[in-house]
């Protein structure tokens, strides 16, 4: 009974399930939606779900091009290929520190340490490289272990001793703050070698086509991977994504991917940062939706009892999760350090940290848990960083700043409270 | 007729269990057969529940003896029961709301090719499982919050028969459900039986217990009383046996209206 009825199809087209009609045997009942065959179906799917309050990234995606043309009307030079190219760097850092986000907000929890770590790893990867000459690899991957141990240590105290993870982690900020302070010492700021880490936001693939190579290769490997499994889905007999709906996507995908290689050309290349990025939302993309770890995740996210049920180690789950946002707040942390090429006393404070939630959060990852993608950091970010850089290029204050940005994380929490009573309503939440 | 294995699934011979100072269960017997459906009836508090739960493995027994297939067994945790082929559908469905049909199906059991997860085996399978048993859901490829409560409970009873247990414990399947909804409950309830699995069904509604079990075991304040034949047995001796038919709150009125026992 709770199917829809908001969205029973106006125009009487409903449709006979074909695989029912098929086994003939049982009648199909008539209130059931069922998707029709080909891509005339996907276009009514598309329509019930953004009815059903089911909106995914479309208002981010909406909200980013209102952004972008905003700042090109105030000043021509914003949507430049240096522009464009400076934010897709710049937004690296805080991006990797969203996608560890990503995950803890996947179940329902949150974690407030995060900037405190991302500092605490580029203090402990100036301390270690440059006041004590280690080696610079051993350095950087020590770094990022002190983040997943920082994590893990978040996560240990939420999923056994059971405290609140709020409470966890707002002690963890404090206490990294405090711990990247003293190990930075008297001198405060550490400036970094040109080396590994400086390369990570400086170095850029100048060769003409590596971007373009780049834009092929996902392209590809998107429509191949999409044909691939439509063509196991049908041999197996199940229904499949119609052909039409591929060959859309992929197009969507080329120009997209295409455009941005054209922007990178125009200014210095290819950022090695960016291809970076793009390779870990690549991987954590897979392991959410395509593994089973991944799996739990949503699962705990969903209903903890019922994972407990189905034989899930929920206390493991917690641990890595929140060991996993400790290592990307570390990433995220050195990538930070890497764009300023030193470790400074400021790093990972102030509203750093909100700009990360913010990011996750805009981009379409629900606070309620159970409801995103690893994705949304990216177009999450791109909004973040789009609004600093927008402003600054018309030089306007960090009050200001503070405000619009505040501003648009309240009408992003608000379309996530909105879109899951919707979708309540309409049954999808 | 379905055909009925001489020796019992499940058979419990003098079951007792105590929580501290109250006697939940007190020699309790019961047998289930492949291919039988039997009722398990009783008022609050009568030990249905834990009775299912001794069985299940989550409370494990003070005495007797639990025989499977007619061999005693220790049921200890909920695994032993798992492992035995015992599955139980709990009240609480226990489904994971922001995950379609598939991925709760299969929760806790993906299936994996070169460590991945195989989506299109899984729901295959999924497709064939809920074929078998005639349910019709729109599409196992959206999220459970997307179903009725009917839906989800021959979900969570599908869920349960993916390990191709012997025994399927229902506890109050119908208890939330629409008079439509309750009839796909009770359909599948019998399609179950026919695949010749069987069934302890935990129900309050003596209309639900006639139409499909074959048996009705009556537990009343811990202990046996009585198992009837359904078919053979009219629902006032049922009753008559949950409340003890010389002590109820319809004799009691009759007997204090008539002055004889003060309140």
């Amino acid at each position: 009974m709770s199917i829809d009825k908001t969205s029973t199809p106006p125009e009487g087209q409903t449709v006979e399930n074909p695989e029912a009609a098929a086994g003939a045997a049982t009648a199909v009942d008539p209130r059931l939606l069922v998707r029709e065959q080909g891509f005339a179906g996907y276009i009514t799917e598309f329509k019930r779900k953004i009815k059903a309050g089911d909106l995914g990234s479309l208002p981010v995606v909406i909200g980013l091009v209102i952004i972008w043309i905003i700042f090109q009307s105030l000043n021509s030079n914003f949507l430049t290929a240096g522009n464009l190219s400076d934010i897709s760097v710049a937004m690296v850092g805080t991006g990797m520190i969203a996608i560890g986000i990503v995950f803890v907000l996947l179940l329902g929890e949150i974690d407030l340490s995060v900037g405190s770590v991302s500092g605490v790893a580029g203090a402990t990867f100036a301390v270690l490289n440059i006041t004590n000459g280690m080696n610079e690899v051993l350095a950087l991957v020590l770094a990022v272990l002190t983040g997943t141990a920082a994590g893990a240590i978040h996560g240990f105290v939420f999923a056994r001793i059971g405290v609140p993870a709020f409470a966890v982690t707002l002690a963890g900020l404090l206490f990294w703050q405090g711990f990247m302070l003293q190990i930075l010492g008297d001198n405060g700021t550490i400036n970094l070698n040109d080396g590994i880490v400086t390369k990570l936001t400086s170095y850029y693939f100048s060769d003409v086509a590596a971007a373009y190579g780049l834009a092929v290769v996902a392209v590809a490997a998107y429509f191949l991977t999409g044909f691939l499994g439509n063509r196991r889905r049908e041999a197996a007999g199940i229904p499949s994504r119609p052909l039409s709906d591929l060959v859309l996507r992929t197009v969507l995908l080329a120009v997209v991917s295409f455009a941005v290689a054209i922007v990178y050309n125009q200014y210095k290349g290819l950022p090695l940062a960016v291809v970076l990025f793009l390779a870990v939302l690549v991987l954590t993309d897979f392991v959410l939706r395509r593994t089973a770890y991944g799996r739990k995740v949503f699962a705990l996210g969903g209903s903890v009892e019922a994972s407990r049920r189905a034989g899930i180690n929920v206390e493991l789950v917690r641990i890595s999760v929140f060991a996993i946002a400790g290592t990307f707040a570390a990433i995220g942390g050195l990538f930070v350090a890497s764009k300023i090429a030193a470790a400074n006393q400021g790093a990972g404070t102030g509203e750093f940290l909100m700009n990360v939630i913010a990011a996750a959060v805009i981009g379409g990852t629900s606070l309620f848990g159970g409801r995103g993608r690893t994705w949304n950091a990216l177009l999450g970010v791109l909004v973040i960083v789009s609004i600093q850089y927008g402003l600054a290029l018309e030089g306007i204050a960090a009050p200001v700043q503070y405000m619009i940005t505040g501003g648009v994380l309240l009408a992003t929490v608000i379309i996530d409270a909105v879109t899951r009573k919707t979708q309540k309503t309409a049954g999808r939440a | 007729m379905v055909h009925v294995s001489a020796t019992p699934v499940l058979a419990l011979r003098g079951v007792s269990k105590r929580f501290g100072a109250v006697q939940a269960l007190t020699d309790v017997e019961l047998e289930v057969h492949a291919g039988e459906v039997v009722a398990l009836v009783g008022d609050n508090g009568a030990g249905k529940s834990t009775l299912v739960k001794t069985i299940a493995g989550v409370h494990p027994i003070d005495e007797g003896v639990i025989e499977w297939e007619g061999k005693a067994v220790q049921v200890n945790k909920p695994n032993d029961a798992q492992n035995l082929g015992i599955a139980t559908v709990y009240q609480d469905l226990a489904l994971c709301d922001n995950i379609d049909v598939v991925g709760n199906l299969f929760l806790g059991r993906e299936i994996r090719r070169r460590g991945v997860l195989d989506e299109v085996e899984m729901e295959r399978r999924s497709r064939e499982l809920l074929d078998t048993l005639s349910i019709r859901i729109p599409s196992v490829r959206i999220p459970i919050a997307s179903l009725s409560g009917g839906q989800r409970q021959v979900v969570a009873i599908a869920r349960s028969m993916l390990g191709e247990p012997k025994l399927v414990i229902l506890d109050e399947p119908t208890a939330a459900l629409g008079v439509e909804q309750t009839a796909q409950v009770l359909d599948l309830v019998e399609r179950l039986r026919e695949r010749g699995h069987a069934v302890i069904l935990i129900s309050h509604n003596m209309a639900d217990v006639k139409a499909v079990a074959d048996k009705v075991a009556v537990l009343r304040l811990g202990r046996n009383n009585g198992v009837f034949e359904v078919r053979s047995t009219s629902q006032e001796e049922i009753i008559s046996a949950i409340t003890g038919a010389t002590d109820n709150a319809v004799t009691r009125r009759a007997a204090r209206t008539n002055g004889e026992i003060k309140k």
